[in-house]
């Protein structure tokens, strides 16, 4: 710690300099921040799928249809222990930017097959026997101020009710809750009872979207999924079943290896970032080899010096990712409501700060090492008399 | 200040604290090799004040060097306080110049973005003194030095002779058993340079501090307790 206000005063000898660099330093790690956060969204699905939940969807498009009938025909493939489905809704609320998932589902099975959703037994129980009921996230209701008893006027692109009128009122007798922040972004969904929205809708009665499967033991989940392929092949409804974990990664890279992306706008900003601190520290300790030389003079031995240099490199990559990313977690909030609940929420998480520290040492190791080592073969006469 | 510390072995005590025998100093640049000092042989005794005099490139700053630690003599023994530092390494000669030399030098070479009383800290950064210790020890050099109404300033709002008092608290707030002056009035008005010798005599005189002072100026070395010539890398009679 003693040491700490010479760093200081030697990383702030050039104030100017050394804020612009800390401003590119912090934009850099506050990208950094927000395009994990967009990362880890987009792989929250993925992360959060049971190993023991399998779903089945038509084979070859997820938007076909399947039959309701395929649940029991499922729930008889041996290592089957209970089968649920949904279906797409297509929701909108109130205008075209209030746009959430809204799925059909038999409430029991459906909240049955996800454990990590917690409704409180009252609600589930008004879920299960109002066939208008309807129970929607904890985030969607605060959003948007609803209250359990209240109607839920939601239109739906897809499915116009027995009359052709889109609009659609459902009842709203509970909240789903997730006490881990990867699940509470799945939760941000209304499940509507799928016995009234079956019988009230105008098309593809008697069908699904997709369904979940659970199963008692997840090394015989290929096996399984085979299995229940078999039974529907060569039939006109055809399924693809797949582990849920391949399914949520297959569905987030429709619209793009995402994190591969990220990945390369990260190494093209981070490669900027190296170049640029490292002008910078290699400037500092060019124009500062006098004052090393006197500090070497005092009585400070080499490696001390080297650990100087490398600590103030470091210093500066640390204030830099720190105050970038508490702006990126500061700005996830602002964004999260900008997207008008069409994008899993964005959240920091605590491998992503692991990962910006692992970034910030390892950046300041490459940009301090070299100034470092030439403070360390620094000839303290050499210096003194001018030859550097 | 004080007198240098009673652990010292009692043959050092009461030999001369700076012992030089036989020094030579090459250096190599590019493919040219330059001999600086032949052989020198030098007593300083404990408690003296030397002026090294001599033409430019005579050798001068390079024996202050040698016997600051700051370089390693081609062949040649050094002793300072017991202490052959001939054959000390790099981090060994750091700790001893931490321990036992305080410099001064033509330009101050104070740091920049520091204040007078941080940067008279410096030093004893390498102690195990704890931070209100380490202020108080600097602020009772910077009142030695008569500028302990300056320590907040940094060396840009001081002048030449305040920077070079600041540089002078500095070198002996350790309490160096020797202090060595590179032309520590080369760059200051004859007046600055008369308070700044009276200083380094106070200092010899008051507090038995060893100094060994490079200059070009005879007034400088007249304040000296001696004078030494160096020529060619040769000591002269």
């Amino acid at each position: 710690m003693r040491f700490v206000p010479l760093l200081l005063a030697g990383l702030f000898r050039k104030k100017t300099r050394t804020v612009l660099t800390l401003l590119s330093v912090m934009v850099a790690f506050m990208l950094f921040g927000l395009l994990q956060a967009v990362t880890t969204a987009f792989e929250s699905g993925a992360d959060s799928a049971d190993a023991k939940r399998l779903l089945t969807t038509a084979r070859y498009s997820i938007i076909e249809l399947l039959p309701l009938s395929y649940l029991r025909r499922i729930e008889g493939v041996p290592g089957v222990v209970g089968a649920a489905h949904a279906e797409w809704f297509g929701a909108k609320y109130q205008n075209e930017s209030n746009a959430f998932p809204v799925f059909a589902v038999d409430p029991a099975r459906y909240l049955d097959m996800y454990p990590e959703f917690t409704v409180a037994p009252a609600e589930r129980e008004a879920f299960v026997k109002t066939r208008t009921g309807a129970i929607a996230g904890r985030r969607l209701v605060e959003r948007f101020g609803w209250k359990v008893g209240q109607k839920l006027p939601i239109a739906s692109e897809i499915h116009p009710r027995a009359g052709g009128d889109m609009s659609w009122e459902f009842d709203l007798v509970g909240v789903i809750d997730a006490e881990d922040p990867a699940v509470q972004g799945n939760t941000d969904m209304v499940l509507i009872n799928v016995a009234h929205f079956d019988e009230a809708r105008q098309n593809a009665r008697g069908r699904t979207g997709w369904y979940i499967i659970r199963i008692a033991d997840s090394g015989q989940a290929k096996e399984i999924a085979a299995g229940i392929d078999r039974l529907f092949a060569n039939s006109p409804d055809e399924t693809k079943t797949q582990p849920e974990k391949e399914f949520a990664i297959g569905f987030a890279k429709q619209i793009g290896d995402i994190g591969a992306l990220i990945s390369r706008i990260l190494a093209a900003v981070f490669f900027t970032i190296l170049i640029l601190t490292g002008n910078t520290m290699a400037q500092s300790i060019r124009e500062r080899i006098p004052e090393l030389a006197i500090l070497k003079t005092l009585g400070f031995s080499d490696t001390r010096v080297t650990v100087l240099v490398l600590a103030e490199a470091a210093l500066l990559l640390l204030i830099g990712g720190a105050v970038g990313m508490a702006a990126a977690v500061g700005m996830l909030p602002f964004l999260n409501g900008s997207t008008g609940g069409r994008f899993p929420p964005l959240y920091v998480e605590t491998g992503t700060w692991i990962g910006a520290v692992a970034v910030a040492v390892a950046l300041a190791l490459m940009v301090g090492l070299p100034p470092a080592w030439r403070a360390r073969r620094l000839r303290i006469v050499d210096a003194l008399a001018g030859h550097r | 200040m004080s007198e240098p510390e009673a652990s010292q072995p009692e043959a050092a005590a009461s030999g001369p604290l700076v012992a030089i025998r036989g020094v030579t100093k090459h250096y190599q640049r590019g493919g040219e090799r330059i001999e600086v000092l032949h052989g020198i042989d030098l007593d300083i005794p404990r408690g003296d004040f030397v002026a090294l005099m001599g033409p430019s490139g005579s050798g001068k700053t390079t024996l202050l060097n040698l016997i600051g630690g700051l370089d390693s003599p081609t062949a040649g023994q050094i002793t300072v306080d017991g202490a052959r530092i001939d054959q000390l390494s790099s981090g060994e000669l750091s700790r001893w110049r931490a321990a036992n030399v305080g410099f001064v030098f033509q330009f101050y070479n104070l740091l920049p973005v520091l204040s007078a009383q941080k940067n008279v800290e410096l030093p004893l950064l390498l102690t195990d003194l704890p931070a209100g210790e380490r202020r108080r020890r600097a602020g009772i050099a910077l009142a030695l030095v008569g500028l302990e109404d300056r320590a907040r300033h940094k060396p840009r709002e001081l002048s030449g002779g305040q920077e070079q008092r600041v540089a002078i608290a500095r070198a002996i707030v350790t309490d160096p058993v020797l202090l060595v002056c590179d032309e520590p009035t080369g760059d200051l008005d004859r007046g600055t340079a008369d308070e700044v010798l009276g200083l380094l005599q106070m200092l010899n005189r008051e507090h038995g501090t060893t100094v060994v002072m490079v200059t070009h100026d005879p007034k400088a070395a007249d304040h000296a307790r001696r004078q030494l010539h160096l020529d060619k890398g040769v000591l002269a009679d």
